[in-house]
């Protein structure tokens, strides 16, 4: 095999720029190109759906690196630029309008893209997803005029929003298709705590309610009609019903797809050249014993971490705590580790007073913890969880025990053993 | 306008002018100073935005809130009792106009 000297990355967030950072700090000396669609320079999306919609004078979108870091590394952004097809025989990427980059290492980064509805009305103008900064943008200013929102989907993003637009003092709906908020990825007591914060702030929650169409007016939407009969009046519309991988590039490349760009658990595809990260990267998750596909900057940055080193070093098992955070309103979500529907769930701290968090378990093992308000549980999972030490359930019921020490204890253990 | 002094291991500094309301953090980012990386985007999730504030400058802060305590628990260079603070919790302008702080040789 010959030396590892061309390493073209395929998407400019926050996976596609770790990855080139770590190639550079970990002392990768051959060139480094990054291929990103959107044409303003690489931004940071988490404030997008929080800081950025609160009111007063637009914020500047935060970019994930300064303009002339990467040039500073001798690390190529192009930007505005589309990989339209990767040429696996011959090692190269096509680029839309031409040009081809040659690579002796692949990394597709290329993320998610928003699901849609597709419903009558689905195309009206009022009616938005959250998820670019051109999009963002589009929200803000129809924010500040909108005096009702119907949010769809009561997902991370549909819930933030909702907050931002109550503390703006629009009349709010959220129509969530499930029996409960984030029943994917929540268990049921944090999931009716946040169902409940949401209430209590005037935002009105429904559940079980599909969307049957939109209802317009010139053009422009005017509301929602609901699957089972409802009709909710809104000036703004916000779709959050979630994203699909953008796979398109590896299916056309006939890579492995299937739910995500099919990953082994060193994060390469089933081309040994090319290594999947991010959002549209199905990988075997050594937390949740099964693969899954994760949309966060934990995720995005980690494994891109991950695949410098392979890079550089060769490939190994990817192993890193999946965490994941989301701001709504007063409410300050925090979550370690991956559950499942099934996991029991352990309460620690004081749900009344807003402070708690969910201590999962699976056959008497930690999996996840679940947080509101409550950061030191958090910080204290996410040890617990990387050093795979043991906690007991009645342990994490028990206010008088020690977590925090613990969990330290746990974490020294697991240095010294890999020290030695 | 505020200003920022980052101070580098090496004994290099960094000389920043950022609009009032941004953080110590975002002035970093934007402006490209190396050992800062904001990798949340400023929610007090990820210390790596970890700087030693410089003794002077200590008294004009606001107070250290229940988030930052935990994430400064988890820094990847030290935590100083005194001088630590997450950069994106130190809001620019007001009563800090000025102020310099250290950068920590690694945030990762």
């Amino acid at each position: 095999m010959s030396a590892p000297d061309r390493v073209v990355i395929i998407g400019a967030g926050q996976g596609g720029l770790q990855a080139a950072d770590s190639l550079r700090s970990g002392g990768f000396a051959g060139t480094v190109t990054i291929v990103g669609e959107e044409d303003c320079p690489p931004y940071q999306r988490p404030p997008l759906s929080k800081d950025y919609l609160r009111p007063g004078g637009e914020p500047a979108p935060l970019p994930i690196r300064a303009a002339d870091h990467f040039a500073g590394l001798d690390v190529e952004v192009r930007t505005g630029a589309r990989a339209a097809v990767i040429d696996r025989a011959r090692r190269e990427v096509a680029l839309d309008g031409g040009g081809v980059l040659p690579y002796s290492h692949l990394v597709l980064a290329t993320g998610s893209a928003n699901r849609t509805l597709r419903v009558a009305g689905a195309d009206l103008d009022g009616i938005h997803h959250l998820r670019t900064l051109d999009e963002a943008r589009a929200v803000r200013a129809d924010l500040e005029r909108a005096r009702s929102a119907v949010v769809i989907g009561a997902g991370f993003i549909g819930l933030e929003f909702a907050a931002a637009a109550r503390e703006r003092g629009l009349d709010v709906t959220v129509l969530e298709a499930a029996d409960r908020p984030m029943a994917r990825v929540l268990s049921a007591p944090l999931s009716d705590f946040v169902a409940t914060a949401h209430r209590r702030t005037g935002v009105d929650l429904r559940v079980g309610a599909g969307v049957e169409s939109f209802e317009g007016r010139a053009g422009r939407v005017a509301a929602v009609l609901g699957a089972s009969g409802g009709r909710y009046p809104a000036d703004l519309v916000l779709v959050g019903v979630g994203a699909s991988p953008r796979t398109h590039l590896a299916e056309q490349a006939g890579l492995a797809v299937d739910g995500g760009v099919l990953v082994d658990d060193s994060l390469r595809t089933d081309d040994e050249r090319i290594y999947a990260i991010g959002d549209c990267a199905a990988f075997p998750s050594h937390h949740l014993g099964a693969r899954t596909r994760l949309e966060s900057v934990q995720n995005a940055t980690d494994q891109a971490r991950h695949v410098a080193r392979a890079i550089i070093d060769g490939p190994s098992r990817y192993r890193d705590v999946p965490w994941f955070w989301s701001n709504q309103g007063d409410l300050r979500l925090q979550i370690a580790g991956l559950g499942l529907p099934g996991d029991d769930a352990v309460l620690r701290g004081d749900v009344g007073a807003g402070k708690f968090s969910v201590f999962r378990f699976r056959d008497g093992e930690l999996t996840a913890v679940e947080s509101a308000n409550r950061p030191a549980d958090h910080l204290a999972a996410r040890r617990l969880l990387a050093a795979e030490s043991p906690l007991r359930p009645e342990q994490a019921a028990d206010p008088a025990f020690d977590l925090k020490a613990h969990a330290k204890r746990g974490t020294d253990r697991a240095g010294s053993a890999h020290r030695s | 306008m505020a200003k920022v002094n980052f101070h580098h291991p090496d004994g290099a500094v960094d000389a920043v002018e950022a609009e009032s309301g941004t953080t110590v953090m975002r002035a970093a980012v934007r402006s490209g100073v190396r050992g800062i990386v904001g990798e949340c985007g400023g929610q007090a999730m990820c210390a790596t935005c970890h700087v030693y504030v410089h003794e002077p400058f200590l008294d004009g802060l606001p107070e250290i809130g229940e988030d930052e305590e935990e994430m400064l628990e988890c820094t990847a260079e030290p935590r100083d009792e005194r001088r630590s603070r997450l950069g994106c919790q130190i809001p620019l302008g007001g009563d800090v106009a000025r102020i310099e702080v250290d950068v920590p040789a690694s945030q990762v």
